[in-house]
């Protein structure tokens, strides 16, 4: 029952293929912004090392805390001000996301691979199997994520790959509940049967009929999932467990500005919105692929 | 109907046996215990002596047993740090975060209820839109950004509220609204989706037809029935809450269950740590378990399945 009220939660559906499929993504605004954002974050991460004006590490204490250009005191010298160690703000912010992408991309490919398979061995199986996977997704959704997260980060010591690795482990309950329903419904559909007539092994059918086919949602999935990754790294280095300084973790960003958020107000409001416009994109990105792949499901 | 309750209870003390199992390896994660407990400049002698003390030279599984034994109970052990029950420390602090879970949910279902009823009666209107917006806005707010950005504002420009402690309900306001907002943008959806299903319904069109007033049809025969899957989900989601009371504590200074694991944690005092998962999420456990009864008394069909 759990279960399926998430199922409802993500309103996805089987996936529709079109021969407007083109043409509805170009006539698609939200998703024309949002693969906007993420091209351009993605391109400022590539291309760090040319485009951040100073060393992202470099640190200068009679440079501390200089505000914005757009503040009075402002200068072009450090567009977006200094932090607290006169590191210049702009070029931790184009190398902290870097960061940011390569947790939300890892840890939502670590999630895709254990969630499907768990998803797909319950819904094309049934039966026994179905309540083992069940069993063991209800149980993860027990789990407080945050509280797992920094338990198993501070102790057994935070980096960039722990970070990527428990975040991989904790986040696969949705991919898991959503291929498992999709799987079922598939499962069901004629061209199944036919395979099955014609001799086609399981792990054929799963990995060639089945997978394809529910690709469009996974894919939707990935998205959320990503984003949720993002912002779990952010919280987790914002509360000291995650991304160990003086790497630019936009949560870390944010962390080390906090005393100083009334008087340089830019220190946390920068790396926050950097993060809120990251996320707001990817999940644009991801309702409009909904909206394109299974236009019915729109709520 | 009483067998359906029975089979969920019996998979909900599975999952609570299972969550048990998984708080107590996460005490074993950081490697050898009674050498972190005796420190650095300990001897092997010393480490030994710790290791008979805590009861860590016996098998892993006889230990957990006696762990869950004690759990069962309400005997988590005591604090590495405060040397106290960690039952007590865990008895003092929950009810700063229960409060805070349940002031976060009003203010979600506050929120969120209303602009589903208006979102669903008026589809594809200017509040249609703008209460999508809101909610996708929403889904990308950091909470611990957010909760900074309250406290700016609210507590250190307008000085309306205050910023720390947990001493008035006006120490509540600001974590329930950071803690709350991102369970409504569900809420909101769920809601419209099933006022939408019910409003399209032969007896709505009944009641209207009868001559009932709007507001008497909308909220009197439709969201009671629109919102049975809000209860289900309002149930998790608070279960969510009070895992997320984490982020939400440190910032505030709340003294409560979440800030409680976030100083064990830093500190290393793995018997709180191990007890708080475990409460956690028994208490969800309890929660989806609540749920799926209520939602069965509900809504009759699913007793069925």
């Amino acid at each position: 029952m759990t279960i399926d009220t998430f199922v409802r939660v993500a309103e996805v559906l089987p996936p529709r293929r079109g021969a407007a499929l083109r043409a509805r993504i170009f006539g698609h605004t939200t998703i024309l912004i949002g693969a906007t954002v993420i091209l351009a974050v993605l391109a400022a991460a590539l291309a760090a090392p040319w485009l951040a004006p100073h060393d992202p590490f470099a640190q200068d204490l009679s440079q501390r805390l200089i505000p914005p250009l757009w503040d009075a005191r402002g200068s072009w010298t450090h567009v977006l001000g200094t932090d607290q160690l006169g590191r210049d703000y702009l070029s931790r912010l184009i190398y902290g996301a870097r960061i940011s992408l390569l947790v939300g991309a890892s840890a939502a490919a670590m999630s895709a691979v254990i969630g499907t398979t768990l998803g797909v061995l319950g819904g094309y199986f049934g039966g026994g199997i179905d309540l083992v996977v069940t069993f063991i997704i209800t149980t993860r959704l027990a789990l407080p994520v945050i509280l797992v997260a920094l338990a198993v980060a501070a102790f057994i010591g935070s980096s960039l790959e722990i970070v990527i690795a428990v975040l991989g482990l904790l986040l696969w309950d949705r991919f898991a509940v959503v291929t498992r329903s999709a799987t079922m419904q598939v499962r069901a559909l004629d061209y199944i049967a036919a395979a099955r007539a014609i001799g086609s092994s399981t792990a054929r059918i799963i990995l060639v009929e089945i997978l394809p086919n529910i690709a469009n949602v996974l894919l939707v999935v990935a998205t959320l999932e990503m984003a949720q990754a993002i912002l779990l790294e952010a919280t987790l280095s914002f509360l000291g467990l995650g991304i160990p300084p003086p790497a630019p973790s936009w949560g870390l960003m944010v962390a080390e500005g906090k005393e100083y958020m009334f008087f340089s107000p830019w220190v946390i409001t920068i790396p926050g919105a950097a993060l809120f416009l990251l996320v707001l994109a990817i999940n644009l990105f991801g309702d409009g692929l909904r909206d394109i792949t299974a236009p019915e499901s729109r709520a | 109907m009483l067998a359906y309750c029975a089979k969920r209870t019996i998979v909900a003390a599975l999952v609570a046996l299972t969550v048990s199992i998984i708080s107590f390896a996460l005490l074993h994660l950081s490697g050898d215990l009674a050498q972190s407990l005796a420190g650095p400049s300990a001897t092997a002698a010393d480490v030994e002596q710790v290791r008979k003390a805590y009861g860590l030279d016996r098998p892993i599984a006889v230990q957990y047993a006696e762990w869950f034994a004690r759990a069962m109970r309400g005997d988590f052990g005591q604090s590495f740090f405060l040397k106290v029950p960690v039952g007590e420390l865990i008895a003092d602090r929950l009810p700063v975060t229960l409060t805070l879970g349940i002031c976060a949910l009003a203010f979600a279902l506050a929120l969120s209820l209303p602009l589903g009823v208006a979102a669903a009666v008026r589809p594809n209107s200017w509040l249609d839109r703008l209460a999508l917006g809101l909610s996708v806005l929403g889904q990308a707010l950091p909470s611990f950004w957010f909760a900074l950005i309250l406290i700016i504002v609210f507590g250190l420009k307008l000085r309306w509220l205050p910023v720390s402690g947990s001493g008035t309900w006006q120490h509540f306001v600001l974590p329930a609204i950071a803690l709350g907002y991102y369970a409504a943008p569900a809420f909101m959806r769920l809601t419209r989706a099933g006022m939408l299903e019910v409003l399209a319904s032969d007896y709505i069109r009944t009641a209207r037809a009868k001559g009932l007033r709007t507001m008497s049809v909308l909220f009197k025969h439709a969201l009671r029935n629109a919102i049975i899957p809000v209860v289900a989900v309002a149930a998790v989601q608070f279960g969510f809450m009070l895992g997320g009371s984490i982020v939400i504590e440190s910032v505030f200074s709340l003294y409560g269950v979440g800030y409680l694991g976030w100083e064990a944690i830093s500190r290393a005092d793995f018997p709180v740590v191990q007890a708080i998962v475990l409460v956690l999420a028994c208490i969800y456990v309890l929660l989806t378990l609540l749920a799926d009864v209520l939602n069965a008394v509900l809504d009759p069909r699913i007793r069925v399945c």
